[in-house]
């Protein structure tokens, strides 16, 4: 088959739909997910397509989603879960992490939980309270649980392939403000496992570490440093949990020098979590400390202010600028 | 002055009651409600209901033998269960003591294509299901956290976080009937639950999809120290009505009302009626858990009431005075309850602690890089002791 251009979020529903087509225990659940398509269109389709046996539109109850989306793994289902808006998966935060996150190992490996749960992340679109924020942090400091965040279309489509095909736990964090762009998606080459990372762009300075929305920032951010002669490293994450620290350590030993971005807050962040491991794994390469760029210890501020909250490219350009005076 | 603001300076003492406020009479109203269903008064008198009598009509002489040899069994079980807390082997222990003819008579009900989703007080379930006692008693020794297969059964892991089973009963049940199953569900939650949103959301998703699951409360009356009004204004049971399925009120003291009510919510279930709301109208006899104190927050007399209506007594006295039970059947039980008594005492000293890296299985069923890291630590950090031990 064909390499097509599409947006990121036609990725997803296009992998979704070969999910549903590839094996009948898939289903999908979720508040809109059937005729709406979802509030970002991202099921748009599937419900006409595969019925609403498949294709199952919830009562607005997030914790009532996620506790029978595990009533139905148990059963056999591969459900994939919506959640509608990053600030809304907190109704369901005891479910995921007392309940899914958990059984596998209480039942000493007896039961497997193979749950997606979808949620747009992220913000930058300028949208009310509780819609713009990045509570991957929260889930990462969870065993149990598999968090990942694709920053393009290609990777959206077959990360979700590999998330639904994974019989664990999956947090999938869509960058919500990412959806529109396009890039090619080829539905024959699988591009690598589901936890690795990848370096997008080669460079000898610097390596910025990101995953999601702000993957696109960080080739912005190196882009503009080219300019200047500064060689940046680009890593895309991919996943959350686990951390593929073997490849930012082949970055960090090879460039010296890390900068990790992410719009979640800085404190606790998945930031801190990579600083202090590579810090350990390369003590002796670094020419810097490991300096992160994220949100602030502060509520997600109204949409006027989100662009003084997300890190952008001169807030980055600072950081990559403060690491290199080392 | 507006009359919410007069309403506001009014003591709010009468809503709280005072440490040490007798409660003797607290029960009268509701155990005397019309709609409780009974087939068995305390007394051990039988008594016919017109709706339910069908559904224990065929129950033979054998069977109600078999559902007294469950409840003393399980009462035995528990017993040895909360002696082997206080003799140290057992860190806790939640028992279920009074409850016996609520877990018995539903768990009978069941067939073995159904599934139970248990609270964690569920022993008499567990027995009726065929899980094997000592198999409950590792998370309680600290040796698990589950441990037991639960499809081996159709009996899944106890639940320690209240509530939260019966949205996976629902999810369950949901697919169940998207296998065109007729295989039903029974999730198993207490009065305390009911006040919880994850229950709330089961009646909810059960009901609009009209899923297959029978939501089983025993109503105990106690949630460690809070009484039932603390969770509720109305009859439990009558909140099913406003999520549009029906809910029953049963003698849960009764194995034979439990039985009747309990198939009959089953049949509904597999017929493609949906969900039913059961609740069980009984008493916790014990504490909460070995843990808990109930001197502190309950009067002896109150329990002395109950103890009236014990569900292993009013079975005894039907089975004598009807001669479906001799002196040799009680003698016998009798020696296969101790016995099973001294085979679980035996079984939980026996159990071994967990091997050291067990910490680390079964994490993930796919593996984590980072769990993978740290066991590695883990064992090096452990194997860096070994020359001490040789000195």
């Amino acid at each position: 088959m064909a390499v097509e251009k599409m947006a990121l979020a036609k990725a997803i529903n296009e992998s979704l739909r070969r999910a549903l087509d590839a094996d009948p225990k898939v289903v999908i659940m979720g508040e809109d997910v059937g005729k709406l398509g979802g509030v970002f269109r991202v099921t748009d389709g599937l419900q006409k397509d595969f019925g609403e046996s498949r294709v199952i539109d919830t009562p607005l109850a997030e914790s009532g989603i996620v506790g029978t989306a595990i009533g139905l793994a148990l059963r056999g289902y591969r459900p994939v879960v919506e959640i509608q808006f990053d600030g809304f998966v907190f109704p369901a935060y005891d479910q995921i992490v007392t309940q899914l996150a958990k059984m596998h190992a209480r039942s000493l490996g007896k039961v497997k939980l193979p749950v997606v749960v979808r949620i747009p992340y992220g913000g930058g679109i300028g949208a009310v309270e509780h819609h713009s924020e990045s509570p991957e942090a929260l889930f990462a400091h969870v065993s149990g649980l598999k968090i990942v965040s694709p920053s393009n279309a290609s990777d959206a489509y077959w990360m979700m392939q590999q998330a639904i095909q994974s019989d664990d736990p999956v947090i999938f964090f869509e960058p919500k403000r990412r959806y529109w762009d396009k890039g090619e998606v080829s539905t024959e080459a699988i591009p690598g496992p589901l936890h690795k990372a990848r370096v997008t762009r080669e460079g000898t300075d610097l390596t910025l570490a990101a995953y999601g929305p702000m993957v696109k920032l960080c080739h912005e951010v190196a882009e503009a440093a080219a300019e200047e002669g500064k060689s940046l490293e680009v890593l895309d994450l991919r996943s959350v949990s686990p951390l593929d620290f073997d490849s930012i350590q082949a970055s960090v030993e090879k460039t010296r020098r890390l900068v990790v971005v992410h719009e979640a807050p800085v404190f606790f962040g998945s930031g801190a979590e990579i600083a202090a491991r590579i810090t350990e794994r390369c003590f002796y390469h670094l020419e810097a400390p490991v300096l992160r760029v994220g949100g602030y210890h502060a509520p997600y501020p109204p949409a006027r202010l989100e662009e003084e909250y997300l890190p952008d490219l001169d807030r980055v350009l600072d950081a990559v600028d403060r690491s290199l005076a080392y | 002055m507006t009359v919410e603001s007069t309403a506001a300076r009014k003591p709010r003492r009468s809503a709280g009651g005072k440490a040490g406020t007798k409660r003797t009479t607290r029960n009268t109203a509701q155990d005397t409600d019309p709609e409780l269903v009974q087939l068995l008064t305390p007394e051990g008198e039988r008594v016919k209901n017109a709706e339910y009598e069908q559904y224990v009509a065929g129950v033979t002489p054998e069977e109600l033998r078999g559902l007294y040899r469950d409840m003393v069994l399980t009462r035995r079980f528990d017993a040895e269960a909360t002696a082997l807390q206080r003799q140290g082997e057992l860190g806790l222990w939640a028992s279920l003591l009074g409850q016996e003819a609520a877990q018995i008579g539903s768990g009978r009900a069941l067939r073995d294509d159904d599934y139970v989703f248990p609270t964690y007080r569920e022993h008499g379930v567990a027995w009726c299901r065929g899980v094997d006692p000592t198999n409950l008693l590792g998370m309680f020794r600290g040796v698990n956290n589950g441990g037991w297969d639960p499809n081996s059964n159709n009996f899944h892991l106890y639940t320690i976080v209240i509530g939260s089973q019966t949205l996976h009963a629902t999810g369950y049940a949901m697919g169940v009937a998207k296998d065109g199953a007729d295989s039903a569900v029974i999730a198993y939650f207490g009065d305390g639950a009911s006040s919880q949103g994850d229950v709330a959301e089961s009646f909810t998703f059960s009901a609009v999809y009209n899923a297959p699951v029978v939501f089983f409360c025993q109503n105990n009356q106690w949630a460690i120290s809070e009484p039932t009004e603390r969770q509720t204004r109305v009859p439990l049971y009558q909140r099913a009505r406003g999520y549009g399925f029906p809910g029953v009120r049963v003698d849960g003291n009764d194995v034979l009302a439990c039985l009747a009510v309990t198939k009959w919510a089953l049949e509904r279930a597999r017929n493609g009626e949906g969900p039913t709301l059961v609740e069980a109208y009984t008493y916790r006899m014990g504490a909460h858990t070995t843990s808990d104190d109930p001197t502190r927050y309950r009067h002896d007399d109150e329990r002395a009431a109950w103890e009236a209506k014990d569900p292993i007594l009013r079975l005894r006295r039907y089975l004598e005075a009807s001669n479906h039970a001799d002196e040799g059947f009680f003698a016998e039980l009798e020696a296969e309850s101790e016995a099973l008594g001294r085979r679980v005492r035996e079984a939980v000293r026996a159990m071994p602690d967990p091997d050291h890296f067990a910490i680390f299985e079964n994490v993930y069923a796919d593996g984590h890089a980072l769990v993978d890291e740290e066991r590695a630590q883990f064992a090096a950090y452990q194997a860096s002791f070994a020359d001490v031990e040789g000195v």
